[in-house]
């Protein structure tokens, strides 16, 4: 589904992703987690394009756009949700989920609205539909979020942290949504620190060190027999 | 001296000073009407990474801001027909030198608040239109320029009420707004107070219902409850925030 062969990346004089490779299988949930500043956004970033790399290749479903049109065609079919949820402010619950489908995938209004309650029942949060972002909680706008990606019937969802912006009592109610996402098939790649849900649904932890995947295991063997020493002092502090 | 109230409404309900007040209000939507079809894709294109031409621009632009409105007034009415002998021919009037002299101005100005505001926008909207596969054209349309609007609002419509007030140095062209109108009666006459009195009326009763026309719009446009508390009041909205001239 998503192949990312041998990318590097610099922010200046910043290596900040170094030759990493990884490949994603149709269906697979991938958690990718590691420090802070350890090139996990920078990654995930990479994979809708949202950051270009300078070296490598990324293609999607066997598709190594060269232009900005394919581009943005890819991106069509990979869905993408941010830690701060980036919903449009001024647009209504309702207004955010069927804009794209409208402009990007040609959908008539009746059509992309049928398709957005059908998405935010998903998410538990249909009768919001008329209301605007800031009058929702934190954990029902990243509902929101992630049935906004989903409108566009995307291949594969992209989660940057959905939960690390929520107050706690709120990160249940999108990690509940996401791994429904997950029980119904999704590709998904998530970064994430939140352990209970990695062993929960993720079948690869992927470890991210200065830049580089220092370790890919299944969640088991990740977090009872990792290998690095760089992997242990991170599972050594997560228990903190 | 007393007031003599009969020559103060003689003027205020006068066509020589209802004329006068229309033409400063038509020079001053006519300005920035076009200041602000020339400030949007100024604005965009000077957001954009540096270049040659973008520093020309801005350098441009900060002349026009830089520059005294007068000076600028003075030159376009006197200098440019030195320089284009098309500006020479009798259609040239001191409206149109008013004309493009304040639009000018006023787009070097709406520039830079329209830079502004599409600088406060967080670059995490623009990330989440591209991540949808929105092309840069509808994003700009459906995402960035509504959120603009919004935050542009405020200081465009105080710099609307200081373009209105400006519009009085357009007197000394000889252009027949409400000031020069105003100035012409009273050296003739020397009842200096009833007739600025009057003008003052004029220019109040603008303003003001300009204050009432923005605070519906926005009113209108804001779309959280939260920002509306916070929108600042009718006085302080009329009380243009800095003065030029
Ligand atoms: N636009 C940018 N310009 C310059 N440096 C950047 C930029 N974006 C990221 N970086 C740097 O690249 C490094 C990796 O950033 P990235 O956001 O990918 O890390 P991360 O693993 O997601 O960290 P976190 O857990 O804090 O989100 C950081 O050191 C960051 O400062
Ligand atoms: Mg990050």
């Amino acid at each position: 589904m998503i192949r990312v062969d041998n990318i590097s990346k610099r922010y200046g004089d910043f290596l900040v992703l170094d030759k990493v490779s990884l490949s994603i299988a149709k269906g697979a949930k991938v958690v990718i987690c590691g420090p802070s500043g350890s090139g996990k956004s920078t990654l995930i970033r990479c994979m809708n394009y949202l950051a270009p790399h300078d070296t490598g290749v990324v293609s999607i479903d066997g598709v190594e756009p060269k232009n900005r049109r394919s581009c943005e065609a890819v991106r069509r079919e990979v869905g993408m949700v941010f830690q701060n949820f980036n919903l449009f402010p001024h647009l209504t619950i309702l207004e955010n989920c069927i804009l794209a489908p409208m402009m990007a995938r040609k959908l008539t209004r009746a059509q992309a609205t049928e398709r957005a309650y059908q998405y935010l029942k998903r998410v538990h949060i249909s009768e919001q539909a008329d209301k605007y972002p800031t009058q929702l909680s934190g954990g029902q706008q990243q509902r929101v979020a992630i049935a906004r990606a989903l409108c566009m019937e995307p291949k594969v969802m992209l989660f940057d942290e959905p939960t690390s912006a929520l107050d706690p009592e709120m990160v249940g109610e999108v990690l509940d949504v996401m791994v429904e996402l997950a029980g119904d098939g999704m590709t998904m790649v998530c970064v994430t620190h939140e352990m209970a849900f990695a062993r929960k649904v993720a079948d690869q932890i992927v470890f991210m060190d200065k830049g580089q995947i220092v370790e890919v295991a299944p969640p088991e063997q990740f977090f009872t027999a990792a290998t690095s020493p760089r992997a242990k002092t991170f599972l050594s502090q997560l228990q903190h | 001296m007393a007031f003599d109230s009969s020559v103060f409404f003689g003027a205020l309900f006068s066509t020589a000073f209802l004329n006068g007040a229309l033409v400063t209000v038509f020079l001053a939507l006519l300005s920035h009407g076009v200041g602000i079809l020339i400030s949007i894709p100024a604005a965009l294109y000077i957001s954009g990474p540096p270049s040659l031409l973008r520093w020309l621009v801005k350098g441009v632009l900060g002349v026009l801001r830089g520059a005294p409105t007068l000076l600028q007034l003075l030159f376009v009415w006197n200098a440019l027909p030195q320089f284009f002998p098309v500006f020479r021919e009798p259609w040239f009037s001191p409206f149109l030198a008013a004309w493009i002299a304040l639009s000018l101005n006023e787009a070097a100005y709406q520039t830079e608040i329209n830079r502004a505001a599409l600088g406060a926008i967080d670059p995490g909207q623009k990330a989440a239109g591209v991540a949808l596969g929105l092309t840069r054209f509808q994003i700009l349309r459906k995402i960035l320029l509504p959120q603009a609007v919004r935050v542009a609002l405020p200081s465009t419509a105080n710099e609307f009420i200081t373009l209105l007030k400006i519009t009085s140095l357009a007197s000394v062209i000889s252009l027949s707004e409400l000031m020069s109108v105003t100035s012409r009666a009273v050296a003739t006459t020397f009842q200096f107070t009833e007739y600025y009195a009057a003008a003052l009326v004029y220019y109040l009763v603008m303003v003001y219902v300009l204050v009432f026309l923005q605070s519906r719009l926005e009113r209108r446009l804001v779309w959280n409850t939260s920002a509306a508390a916070a929108a600042p009041g009718m006085l302080q909205k009329a009380m243009a925030f800095y003065r030029r001239s």
